[in-house]
């Protein structure tokens, strides 16, 4: 029954007191598969900031069940400087910190470790590459095996079919749902109509957060919930726009 | 006068020493400052120093243990005020860098007299090193060099990631405040060497002629310890021969370096 993992009560946040999120409560359960969606400064990292310990929320609570290392993080692709001299092979294993010798310590004997995850991404060629040589998409595999490498019992994405081809989106879900069946997952997408067959739930954020316990949503309720995005189908044209409503 | 007879002279141990020591510590902090883009930041530290410099010569105190002072204060300033958002991170570093030479200028002028060595604070003077000057750099280097071996895949994994290494339970605010006050003291200590105006060269052209030919973090701190000794020595020699500033010469024969490390990456 107590398989809780994360609980967010009444949870107010934002930046320098200006306020992103309010009011907002969430529970995440062990193998839940949560479709974060909403529009664009809608608040979506800035939950996900949260979750991670990373801002404190100026009222309410988050509640951890399970450790905050035990938590995989795919950060939104965006605040990373390509020239910065670090391999792939390197990004990868930072995912393995723990602690602040953690890294020194394990190096050696986590090389096999390194290679097999990169394998299951298809980048495993590219390990000794620097970021800087890598294309968007090689980099956002780079990002998700430096998510899963430590195993985590949650894995919180932040839109990580940013820059990936169809090939690799497809890859990428199918990954996802494998690894749905031993931990629960929390993904941040602005395409609600491609992760559909994928999640189990969704969770709309714009300031406010209102959580929908099935995979499927009308337009009808993205309205209510007050969360003004597209619902786009790839290969269905044209696509449903829904009005923004301001309250 | 032949190259090894020079060692002979005190002074000339002293400087070689001194290259040795700081090409190691600039090398290594050099390579952390290039790779998080903290050069301005290190411009902002260096000149507030100098405000140190000048209320050393006024209390009568060494003038570069009150560099040390206010480039420790600038460096904790600046990482504070940045993270808090407080102004906008370029414009904080514009008023401590001017800001302290301002206190520097007018401490200076307050002095009764004349203030002594005032120009090798601002050109530098690799052979006035004293012993007092090389067992701070003894001290510096060592601690230096074992952090960063200690920590060396943290220190890489947060400079890449911060808020990554965070979710990984690394202290991040600790490390940065811990790196900065080494970076501070690397460039008080560097000042001996090229003063100053020219300092931050030591901190950057090494680093950017390594990384022509490697990539790598580890890579461009050995890369840079050599360029940064072999400059250092050669700009020496030459400065000593040729009897011009030795810190101007040392910054010339590193962009020398540079150029040629670009004409060998083209030829070859
Ligand atoms: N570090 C920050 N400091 C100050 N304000 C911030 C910061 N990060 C985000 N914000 C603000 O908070 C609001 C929500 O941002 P957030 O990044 O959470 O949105 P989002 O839903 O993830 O948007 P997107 O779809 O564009 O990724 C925005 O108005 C943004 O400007
Ligand atoms: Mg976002």
């Amino acid at each position: 029954m107590n398989n809780l993992q994360i609980e967010l009560k009444q949870v107010t946040a934002g930046y320098q007191g200006h306020t992103v999120l309010e009011d907002v409560s969430l529970s995440i359960r062990h193998q839940d598969f949560i479709g974060v969606i909403g529009p664009n400064g809608g608040g979506k990292t800035t939950l996900l900031r949260v979750l991670l310990g990373l801002i404190k929320p100026f009222s309410g609570t988050v509640h951890y069940h399970i450790s905050r290392k035990e938590i995989g993080y795919l950060p939104q692709i965006s605040q990373f400087d390509d020239q910065f001299p670090i391999t792939v092979h390197e990004v990868v294993h930072s995912g393995l910190l723990t602690g602040i010798r953690s890294g020194v310590l394990k190096h050696r004997s986590c090389n096999a470790r390194i290679e097999e995850i990169l394998d299951s991404v298809g980048i495993r060629a590219l390990q000794n590459r620097s970021i800087g040589e890598l294309s968007g998409g090689e980099l956002q595999r780079t990002m998700l095996a430096r998510a899963i490498i430590s195993s985590p019992r949650l894995l919180v994405l932040d839109e990580p079919n940013t820059y990936v081809d169809n090939k690799f989106e497809i890859e990428l879900y199918a990954i996802l749902k494998e690894l749905n069946k031993t931990l629960s997952i929390l993904l941040v997408s602005h395409d609600i109509g491609t992760i559909s067959p994928y999640i189990k739930s969704i969770a709309c954020v714009n300031r406010r957060l209102h959580y929908h316990p099935s995979n499927e949503i009308s337009e009808e309720q993205l309205k209510v919930y007050n969360c003004p995005i597209e619902i786009i189908s790839h290969g269905q044209i044209p696509h449903r726009i829904i009005k923004e409503h301001q309250q | 006068m032949e190259f090894f007879g020079l060692f002979e002279y005190g002074f000339f141990r002293n400087a070689f020493s001194a290259a040795f020591l700081m090409s190691v510590t600039c090398g290594i902090i050099g390579t952390y400052i290039v790779a998080r883009r903290m050069v301005f930041i290190s411009g902002g530290i260096t000149h507030a120093s100098f405000g140190g410099v000048g209320i050393g010569y006024f209390l009568g105190v060494p003038p570069i243990a009150g560099a040390a002072v206010f480039a420790v204060i600038a460096a904790l300033t600046t990482e504070n005020l940045t993270r808090r958002k407080v102004l906008r991170n370029d414009s904080i570093i514009a008023i401590t860098w001017s800001l302290g030479m301002a206190i520097g200028i007018i401490f200076v002028y307050l002095t009764p007299g004349y203030a002594p060595n005032l120009m090798s604070f601002l050109f530098g003077s690799i052979i006035t090193v004293t012993l007092a000057d090389l067992i701070f750099m003894i001290a510096l280097t060592a601690t230096v060099s074992l952090f960063f071996m200690a920590f060396y895949r943290t220190i890489l994994y947060l400079s890449f990631d911060e808020q990554f290494a965070k979710t990984r339970g690394i202290p991040v605010m600790l490390m940065n405040y811990l790196l900065i006050v080494l970076v501070a003291l690397t460039i008080v200590l560097s000042i001996r060497i090229a003063g100053i105006i020219l300092v931050l060269s030591l901190l950057t052209i090494p680093q950017n002629t390594a990384n022509l030919f490697t990539n790598r973090f580890g890579g461009i701190i050995i890369g840079s310890i050599i360029i940064g000794f072999l400059s250092s020595v050669i700009g020496l020699y030459v400065s000593y021969v040729l009897n011009i500033p030795s810190g101007a010469t040392i910054i010339f024969t590193l962009v020398v370096m540079y150029l040629s490390g670009r004409l060998i990456k083209f030829v070859a």
